[in-house]
């Protein structure tokens, strides 16, 4: 049975953006016929650096397919500096979330726009493999780098999880030990941050107004922009250490799928744009 | 929308008649066969008669020698298991390398506990290698198990030779006949097979019923050890009802076979062929001159399999697919892998199976979106197709 949200369903069946730019400023390709998924995005950019024009072209299942349509969506006008701070979890955000065992396709997603960029800036693939380090899992070419990423990105536990994101693993089975180091290593590199966190950050020494003042303007930056084109808002109520307290409004209030994911993303941001102390409540 | 059903190899729907017979034994007649009193005892007699009717089904001469289980995997897990307590010192199974999981995962387990196995390959329509398989049984073989028709591509193997060849080296044979029972002629009394596995809810029965059909003097082990159900070879109170919805199910298979391979095979050409004929780059996979009457494994280049999957779901038609695009088994199936069909029309490749119930009516629309929707699909694919 498909498990797939109506994002993935209406994406799928009425994909955006389908086709190939002619004399592209960057091209991407990731994926092969015989891992089962590819994908070959092209965009070009306006006057303003931005991307005026994305394209795509995807062989693989519903929520690759998917996946492309959305990650098109989501870099359209936007700068190659902001493109490439896309994640697969934006990219599974916008379609409403992706079964576990289809998080790959977002992963899937995101390596083709790295490239695509990487490619405009003249960066041939060869190099990619130098930076993104050696290849763990042979059967589908997947890097220790792409690896790492994927389990600090997801917070990833266990084999298992990792050839869900990144198809490392789900071949032979032999690079099985070396992905249990990885998750190992990228734990032990999560304490050293932790132990690092404790430190007092800037964001600790500002004051209460100054602080409110950050997280207000984030949220009108970032956040309610998106939530007021689809009819929802939210309002900051209160700041309390490092609890932010805000309110669901509009089509976002009541609708209970929308509140937990609406947290998450906004913690998210705020962890990453403010302070990584920082948590959500939801006030009714 | 209406449902087209072209899935029957992964289940089937309940036959009206079938359904007629089970219902008293949920209802009014729900003594346990085992009791003293009329009231349960009078049950017995009409597992009795199923167990008769599912004997004609494969003829076998004694009705003694059906064994009614929960499903096809645990006769086939029963049968493999007996088998292998004959002889604890002999450590080899020869089998193939396109069985079903009910096999091919136990023999996997079987590895781990010591095992040695030897799965014999197919060629590229699916056919096995029968002078390979005679050479790879040794002395330390203590079981043959081969399926009687692959449940994917739907390719029928030469049972009855492999069985004589089994009996000349004195090694037990084993087969799973889930896909088989029902759309092919099946003799047991005639082919020396000591364990043949049957599913219900392949040919019409409901879910949770099958049974084995054990050659007398074959080695037994009880696989669930329990009371004195079934002679003692598999306890557990009886699942009468579905017993006797698998024994009216038998004798509606035997009244249709001859149908299933009249009709049935008539509209299952006809869909192959239309689609194979409208679709540019689209291959049949398995050998089609020895195949069940029902299936058509149709493999399309450049696009995936799960998407065509959704899209002919959007137009209410069921099938299924021969590569799981989830990250657990990211390759096409072990049997298009064993075919070694190309990677590009393995991850697209669909399988239809039909059943008595399909209707021109409904292979008509299936013929006639299909060209649609693989014509999307490459639209969207970065592979290029001709036409």
């Amino acid at each position: 049975m498909w498990d797939y949200t109506k994002e993935v369903k209406d994406h799928f069946l009425n994909p955006r953006n389908v086709g190939e730019i002619e004399k592209p400023d960057g091209i991407g390709e990731v994926g092969s016929m015989a891992c089962g998924d590819a994908l070959r995005l092209t965009f070009k950019l306006d006057k303003e650096g931005r991307i005026g024009e994305v394209k795509f072209k995807t062989f693989g299942c519903a929520s690759a397919i998917a996946s492309s349509s959305a990650l098109t969506e989501i870099v359209k006008g936007m700068t190659l500096e902001e493109a490439e701070k896309v994640t697969n979890k934006d990219i599974a955000e916008y379609l409403g979330g992706l079964p576990e065992a289809k998080m790959h396709c977002s992963v899937m997603g995101r390596e083709a726009l790295q490239a695509a960029i990487r490619n405009y800036r003249g960066v041939g693939s060869d190099k990619k493999k130098i930076i993104d380090g050696k290849i763990v899992c042979q059967c589908f070419g997947v890097t220790e780098h792409e690896i790492k990423k994927a389990i600090k990105d997801n917070h990833l536990a266990t084999v298992e999880e990792v050839t869900n994101y990144t198809k490392a693993g789900g071949g032979c089975g032999n690079c099985h030990d070396d992905i249990r180091t990885l998750i190992k290593e990228v734990f032990l590199e999560a304490q050293q941050e932790e132990a690092n966190f404790e430190k007092p950050t800037q964001y600790d020494i500002l004051t209460n107004i100054q602080k409110i003042d950050r997280v207000s303007h984030l949220l009108n930056d970032m956040i309610r922009p998106t939530l007021q084109r689809d009819g929802g808002d939210l309002e900051l109520i209160d700041l309390d250490n490092n609890v932010v307290f805000i309110k669901l409004k509009g089509a976002c209030s009541g609708c209970i799928g929308a509140a937990s994911t609406m947290k998450d993303f906004i913690e998210h941001k705020l962890k990453d744009d403010v302070s990584p102390k920082l948590r959500v409540k939801e006030v009714n | 929308m209406k449902t087209v059903y072209l899935d029957n190899n992964a289940t089937t729907a309940v036959a009206p008649e079938v359904l007629d017979a089970m219902l008293p034994f949920l209802k009014d007649l729900y003594g346990n066969p085992s009791s003293m009193h009329n009231f349960g005892g009078q049950v017995g007699k009409f597992i009795d008669k199923a167990r008769e009717q599912c004997a004609a089904l494969i003829g076998a001469k004694r009705a003694s020698d059906i064994i009614f289980t929960s499903c096809g995997t645990e006769s086939d897990n029963t049968a493999i298991m007996s088998a292998l307590s004959a002889d604890p010192s002999k450590k080899h199974i020869v089998t193939t390398a396109v069985e079903h999981p009910a096999v091919r995962a136990l023999c996997q387990k079987l590895v781990k506990q010591g095992y040695e196995v030897t799965e014999v390959g197919v060629d590229g329509s699916g056919i096995l290698n029968v002078e390979y398989l005679k050479n790879a049984i040794r002395k330390d073989t203590t079981l043959v198990s081969v399926m009687w028709a692959n449940n994917e591509t739907g390719v029928l193997f030469p049972v009855e030779e492999i069985a004589k060849i089994c009996e000349e080296k004195n090694v037990p044979f084993h087969t799973d006949a889930v896909q088989a029972a029902g759309k092919v002629a099946i003799n047991v009394s005639n082919t020396p097979i000591d364990y043949l596995a049957v599913s219900g809810h392949k040919l019409h029965a409901p879910k949770g019923v099958g049974f084995l059909y054990l050659k007398r003097g074959a080695k037994y082990s009880p696989f669930i050890v329990g009371g004195h159900q079934e002679r003692g070879k598999r306890g557990g109170t009886e699942n009468v009802a579905s017993i006797v919805a698998l024994g009216a199910a038998a004798e509606l298979a035997i009244k249709n076979i001859g149908r299933e391979n009249k009709e049935v095979r008539l509209l299952r050409d006809k869909l192959e062929n239309e689609i194979i004929s409208s679709v540019p780059d689209s291959f049949v996979h398995g050998d089609r001159d020895h195949r069940l009457p029902n299936t058509s494994n149709i493999g399309f280049k450049n696009v995936e399999g799960e998407a065509i999957l959704l899209l002919l779901n959007e137009y209410g038609i069921c099938a299924s697919s021969g590569s799981a695009c989830t990250s657990g088994s990211l390759e096409p199936s072990h049997v298009l892998r064993a075919m070694k069909i190309p990677f590009d029309r393995a991850h697209g490749s669909i399988r239809f199976s039909l059943s008595g119930y399909s209707t021109e009516k409904e292979i008509e629309h299936t013929i006639e979106k299909m060209p649609k929707i693989i014509e999307k699909l490459r639209s969207i694919s970065p592979f290029k197709s001709r036409g």
